[in-house]
């Protein structure tokens, strides 16, 4: 069961590692270690965010992650990010939040 | 007798092993935000004089200086509170007061260090020796005692430190006069979200920027008992936020003369409010969401970077005319700008190459660039004698 989900998890990584190039992963962990940092920690433990660690998106869905960070939360702090991030980008730091990298 | 002519002899080996004699005024500290460490800086010679590590998560971290000059308290993200003697370039204390914090304050008289965190909530004060804790402000507000983050936290004269509560809708005069039993007045419906503030040079004024709505909440210390003022909202309904990537700051870096800069929320705007009327003068178009406005000491000039997706500049603007003189390619994520004391040089952090670049103010190019490890903010020691820094 742990192996097949383990699997399952390296092929999903793999597929989007397809989809956008290394330099660009490499970028991307910058970019959520440091701008999204700047509001929820660079290690995403909090600060005038809400914390982004595995456990406390344990009960969210990818779904609701996307559209949070690609649309934001109006009235909060949370900017909607789909100028400078497109779905595929999203996808991949939604996968490495889970991970909690 | 003899003994006593015997002690210099005695000590002479140890002083010339000791570090060369030298004062700290020149010196300063670069956070390195990824690596949990900071630099110590020289201006005059423009370089680097040492590394110290272990201050923990650094992501948002900010320093105040003793007034001697000779230590700097650094407030780091995870709750960390280190006190480094810069001239030993070492750690003499370090304590975790809170579970995350976002920066701190040093009191009039230099013997109290101020927190303020987000979580818990709250202000803690410290003995500015030893670290003790003096006393705990919970940010605890409304009918069902919600707790709240607290920001814009700054000393005022008299020994007060003034301090917004983000989601309390509130600023708070704190005297500690009494530290181990500091006085709180809470100033109420003080509008939407106050999310950093500054004090103007003189420490008369507080002025808190407000994220949930447009204009700013003013808190004149003189006059405390007037309560707080709601100043500049000639915004049009129909102008469109842009998304903010980054929370700007205000500073008392940003007034000059009677001219208050500060970043507009969502737009790509400086708002110039003149202090005699509390008025908006003017919106300056710029290119981004600006982060930090800078004047220069001798008021002639500003500087200011911006967030995403535009944080690799940073504009000169003429403070007479109100006009962008230049804009600067800097380099990849220009986090903070720091001018040396006197303004004939400034210093810039590019977080996103890894490197400190130093620009003199009148040619307006580049003069020096030095290595440092994701830097981000720069804290130089004349800000030990400046209220609100
Ligand atoms: C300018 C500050 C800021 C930045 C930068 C920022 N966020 Fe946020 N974010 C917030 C705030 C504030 C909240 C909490 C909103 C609320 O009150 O519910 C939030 C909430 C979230 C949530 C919802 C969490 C939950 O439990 O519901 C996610 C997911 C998120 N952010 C992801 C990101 C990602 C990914 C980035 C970088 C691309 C980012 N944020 C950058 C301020 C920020």
């Amino acid at each position: 069961m742990k192996i097949y989900c383990l699997i399952g998890l390296l092929l999903s990584i793999l597929t989007i590692a397809n989809a956008i190039s290394p330099n660009r992963e490499i970028e991307l962990k910058n970019f959520l270690e440091q701008d999204c940092g700047s509001c929820h920690g660079m290690t995403l433990q909090g600060g005038l965010g809400t914390p982004l660690t595995p456990q406390a998106l344990l009960d969210k869905s990818n779904d609701y992650l996307k559209t949070i960070i690609l649309y934001g939360k109006p009235t909060t702090a949370m900017p909607a990010w789909k100028s400078l991030l497109t779905e595929q980008e999203v996808d991949f730091i939604i996968q490495m939040l889970r991970q909690g990298k | 007798m003899f003994r006593f002519l015997l002690i210099p002899f005695l000590l002479f080996p140890l002083l010339t092993f000791a570090v060369e004699l030298r004062g700290t005024g020149d010196l300063g500290v670069v956070i390195e935000r990824a690596t949990g460490s900071i630099l110590i800086i020289e201006t005059t010679h423009k370089k680097i004089i040492s590394k110290v590590e272990g201050l923990g998560d650094l992501s948002h971290a900010s320093v105040v200086f003793s007034r001697d000059e000779r230590f700097a308290y650094v407030f780091g993200r995870d709750g960390g509170l280190t006190k480094v003697d810069i001239l030993e370039s070492k750690i003499v204390n370090r304590i975790m007061q809170s579970g995350n914090s976002i920066g701190g304050a040093i009191s009039q008289d230099g013997k109290i260090i101020a927190v303020s965190n987000y979580t818990p909530g709250g202000v803690k004060l410290f003995d500015s020796e030893t670290l003790e804790q003096l006393a705990e402000i919970p940010a605890i507000y409304g009918e069902q005692n919600q707790t709240s983050k607290t920001v814009g936290l700054v000393d005022a004269p008299n020994q007060k430190f003034v301090t917004s509560v983000f989601e309390a809708n509130e600023i708070w005069l704190i005297d500690a006069k009494e530290s181990k039993n500091p006085k709180v007045q809470k100033f109420k419906n003080v509008g939407k979200l106050p999310y950093d503030a500054l004090i103007s040079n003189e420490g008369r004024y507080y002025i808190a920027g407000l994220f949930g709505e447009d204009g700013l909440a003013l808190l004149d210390l003189w006059y405390p008992e007037q309560g707080v003022q709601k100043i500049v909202s000639t915004l049009k309904k129909e102008d469109e936020k842009l998304p903010i990537f980054k929370m700007p700051h205000l500073e008392g870096f940003g007034v000059a003369g009677d001219y208050i800069f500060v970043p507009a929320v969502g737009r790509h705007e400086i708002l110039v409010i003149d202090k005699k009327t509390w008025q908006e003068i003017k919106r300056i178009p710029v290119s981004g969401q600006p982060i930090f406005i800078r004047v220069r000491p001798d008021q002639r000039q500003m500087w200011v970077n911006f967030a995403l997706p535009n944080n690799e500049k940073v504009q000169v603007l003429d403070i007479e005319t109100l006009q962008i003189i230049k804009t600067l390619e800097v380099g990849k994520a220009v986090l903070h700008l720091e001018f040396t004391p006197r303004g004939e040089e400034i210093w810039l952090s590019v977080r996103d190459e890894n490197k400190l670049v130093v620009y003199n103010t009148e040619t307006l190019l580049e003069t020096a660039t030095l290595p440092a490890d994701k830097p981000s903010g720069i804290f130089l020691t004349v800000r030990a004698h400046y209220i609100g820094l």
